[in-house]
């Protein structure tokens, strides 16, 4: 395992890409030798899938260029990519799952002989195209009736079919199981033997350290190293990923004094097959329980479950000591539970409603159809929350769309605040908030815990964890693994956590 | 067995049974008497119900067949009785013109990002005004090309009688099936339906093809109006009322997915047959009013829609697979 040497088949320099105010990659430079595997690593938000789709023609950049063999390229579309070389294969299968396996891999260039597609030969180009790939399969059958392993192989042979130069595999094994991943490992490495420059994407750090050979972490839209991954070790590769770079107050004596209530929430090996590991954990009264982990290691899996977006096949939820049915958003409701998730552009926030409007629209939900909460009241539950949480809007019936990115999440956390929840989940709440707006919400939350409040708090940011969390749970790999405590809250000991190698793909 | 499939296999089953009952009741159903004027009746749908597969295979919907086939009848009309001029030319002026309509709401449908259904609706009362513009009244057609067309036919064995505008609809159906199953166009059709986002990263032309399908289905519209004036000898502008909707009755029953991607051009024959058996039945007996092939084709519409949720929805099979090491 060690990195081609020779020139670069693919190399970028100084890219950055700027969305309205918001910078994504600030001067990035990468670089792919033929012959290696190269992964590329990152938290969300660190500029990952913007260099993606920049390196495949999906996005142009604003400065800077790139480099195929050497020649200055730049590309409109992934079409022009992937006519240069560049193939991508996505997480999600980007083929047809209502067409044959053949036709996917012939799709656009069809051998055809007077205007008729020449179906016998493409069927036998693609079984021995597949074949190549260890693949033994009916590919006059459709795609869909195949497992995502044989799609993502699938995907791969037209693409390297296509390209040839460089195969971009975007978290290929995010939904593989482990002998699948084998398989699809198995490939890759013939595909390097053959000389093609591949980026690896993934979030399973032990996976890095299994197939690839160099390794470019991305952190807040700058690169923060290419190296090689021999000599390096797991742990170093977390502590490049999270890093350290907001400081804002701490609050370890509001943490450590904080006397634990009773135990307001119990979930007992609450758990979903193929989606995270059964998970115990209580959180009480005036407690804060932070949960730190890689990207696709769990985390906002089991925020879901906790709130019934997701239906759990195993466990129990105990509020208050009393066994409760948790199966859909409304019952966690019910039961006094608030969810404020990770996308609030998506998953939270009702753009063109004013911030009145979104503010008493949880209680609305509450208390139903029928009991429809006069003008009055809705000025006066929405000015006593804004106020008590600074949302800083000219008016309540502004729409919520034109406020600030820290200002929409407090508007998502009154509304919560507004059905007097007794435990609150909140999913990446600083996530795309300036600085100043991130410690004030910091602040928010450990004000909401001296409260009584019982919390459960995602975050990728390691310092923001620390600041307001009691306690804090280690996920990975889809498995709750660790569980700190008291002084064992710290930056370094949840790093260690992250980084204990897994198990099974454990590397020397 | 193939899920696309399934449905097409369900539509066959219960059209044989229909027809197997039918012929019980009434013996004299089964003739080729009776087979060719299926075939001639339903002529107009069938070639009209080809183009809406190509549309519903690609995830759109075309609402302005109705509107095109009463639209083509008149414009024929007009020029053959008004302006004078041979049937066959009136047929290519009218056709061209319906291409170019198509071709139009294609691009609309395409570069302005605006549902199929909208587009489709405004031509469909684009082309009904026209129509009426040109003519309100209907218009008789007296030519000797008509009264030739209208006696010549392939005698079938046992006194059936092929006649030309059955041979139209057959040959479409041919040319269809080919151009679904074995050209890249029809590849790019079933693609789109599949997923949009994907095949354009496949590379299938988008813009080309969208274009192409509404060409394609406003093009047949016209050569179901040119049928249906071969068939009535006349143009009027109120004719073909709804047979948009019963094309895509036609395709559905047929076994086509109205979301799009999954469905076979002779599944839409079998479809259209299958409308055809329910009117003829209606005849035979005689006493039952014809609104109730509406009410057969919409309960047979309901299941279909029922059986292919079923279908879509269950589980997909996972097949096996053989990884070589």
């Amino acid at each position: 395992m060690q990195a081609a040497e020779g020139r670069p088949v693919l190399e970028a320099r100084g890219i950055v890409k700027i969305f309205g105010q918001h910078t994504a990659l600030g001067g990035v430079d990468f670089e792919l030798k033929p012959g290696e595997v190269h992964a590329l690593l990152g938290e969300n938000g660190a500029g990952k899938s913007t260099l993606i789709k920049i390196l495949t023609g999906a996005y142009q950049p604003d400065h800077g260029e790139m480099l195929l063999d050497g020649v200055p390229v730049s590309f409109r579309d992934p079409l022009q990519a992937q006519g240069h070389g560049i193939g991508t294969v996505y997480q999600e299968v980007n083929l047809l799952p209502n067409r044959s396996v053949a036709e996917n891999l012939f799709l656009g260039r069809q051998p055809t002989r007077f205007g008729l597609i020449r179906r016998r030969e493409i069927e036998a180009r693609a079984r021995r195209l597949l074949a190549d790939y260890g693949l033994e399969i009916d590919v006059r059958a459709d795609l869909s009736d195949y497992s995502v392993a044989v799609q993502q192989i699938v995907a791969i042979a037209r693409a390297v079919e296509l390209s040839g130069k460089v195969l971009v595999l975007d978290e290929p094994t995010a939904s593989l199981d482990r002998n699948e991943v084998e398989r699809l490992f198995d490939v890759v490495r013939k595909l390097k033997a053959r000389g093609l420059g591949i980026v690896f994407i993934t979030h399973f750090l032990g996976q890095v350290f299994e197939l690839c050979d160099r390794v470019t972490i991305l952190r807040n839209g700058r690169k923060i190293a290419t190296q090689s991954l021999q000599g390096l070790s797991a742990t170093d590769v977390v502590r490049m990923m999270l890093g350290k770079d907001v400081a804002f107050d701490h609050h370890p004596t509001g943490v450590a004094d904080a006397r634990r209530g009773a135990a307001r929430v119990t979930f007992r090996n609450l758990g979903r097959k193929g989606s995270v590991a059964p998970v115990t954990l209580s959180v009480h009264e005036g407690e804060v329980v932070g949960v730190a982990g890689l990207l696709g290691s769990g985390r906002t899996e089991v925020a879901r479950l906790m709130f019934g977006v997701d239906a759990a096949d195993s466990g129990e939820i105990l509020v208050d000591g009393t066994p409760v049915t948790i199966r859909n958003p409304a019952q966690a409701v019910a039961a006094g539970f608030g969810f404020c998730p990770e996308d609030r552009k998506i998953d939270g926030i009702f753009g063109e409603l004013s911030v009145r409007e979104n503010i008493i629209i949880a209680l609305q939900a509450k208390l139903g159809w029928f009991r429809a909460l006069n003008r009055e009241d809705q000025v006066e539950l929405a000015g006593r929350h804004a106020e008590a949480l600074d949302i800083r809007a000219a008016s309540p019936d502004m729409p919520v769309k034109l406020l600030s990115g820290g200002n929409q999440q407090k508007v998502i956390l009154a509304r919560w605040l507004a059905i007097d929840p007794s435990f609150l989940i909140l999913d990446e709440p600083t996530r795309g908030i300036d600085v100043g707006a991130h410690a004030e919400i910091v602040r928010t939350i450990n004000r909401l815990r001296e409260d009584g409040l019982a919390l459960f708090a995602i975050s990728s940011e390691l310092e923001e964890v620390v600041a307001y969390s009691n306690r804090v749970v280690v996920m990975r790999d889809r498995e709750m693994v660790a569980e700190l405590s008291g002084a064992a809250v710290a930056p370094d000991a949840i790093v260690q956590a992250i980084a204990e190698t897994p198990a099974p793909e454990a590397q020397p | 067995m193939n899920r696309s499939l399934r449905p097409l296999f369900a539509t066959a089953t219960i059209f044989a049974l229909a027809y197997v009952l039918a012929v019980i009741q009434f013996p004299t159903m089964f003739s080729t008497r009776v087979f060719g004027n299926f075939l001639t009746d339903n002529a107009f749908l069938g070639v009209a119900a080809v183009g809406m597969t190509f549309v519903i295979l690609s995830g759109g919907i075309d609402l302005s067949v109705g509107a095109v086939i009463g639209f083509t009848t008149v414009l024929i009309a007009v020029l053959v009785m008004w302006a004078g001029l041979h049937p066959l030319v009136a047929f290519a002026i009218a056709l061209a013109v319906a291409a170019l309509f198509g071709a139009a709401m294609g691009a609309a449908i395409h570069y302005l990002r605006v549902p199929s259904f909208i587009v489709t609706l405004a031509g469909m009362f684009l082309a009904r005004g026209a129509a009426s513009v040109l003519s309100p009244d209907s218009i008789g057609i007296k030519h000797g090309f008509y009264t030739a067309v209208s006696k010549s036919y392939i005698l079938m064995p046992g006194g059936g009688r092929l006649t030309v505008i059955g041979l139209i609809m057959l040959t479409v159906f041919a040319f269809g099936i080919l151009l679904a199953h074995r050209t890249r166009f029809g590849s790019c059709v079933y693609a789109l339906g599949g997923s949009e986002t994907s095949a354009a990263l496949m590379g299938v032309p988008v813009a080309r093809t969208t274009v192409l399908i509404y060409t394609l289905s406003s093009t047949l519209a016209g050569l179901a109006g040119v049928v249906f004036s071969l068939y009535t000898s006349a143009g009027y502008s109120l004719s073909a009322l709804g047979v948009e909707l019963d094309a895509i009755a036609a395709v559905v029953i047929g076994g086509t997915l109205l979301t799009g991607g999954y469905g076979l051009v002779a599944g839409t024959f079998i479809g259209v047959m299958l409308q055809g058996l329910v009117q003829t039945y209606i005849v035979f007996d005689g006493t039952l009013s014809s609104w109730w092939t509406k009410i057969v084709i919409g309960g047979l519409l309901f299941m279909f829609i029922l059986l292919q949720r079923l279908v879509f929805t269950a589980a997909p099979r996972r097949r096996k697979l053989a990884w070589k090491t």
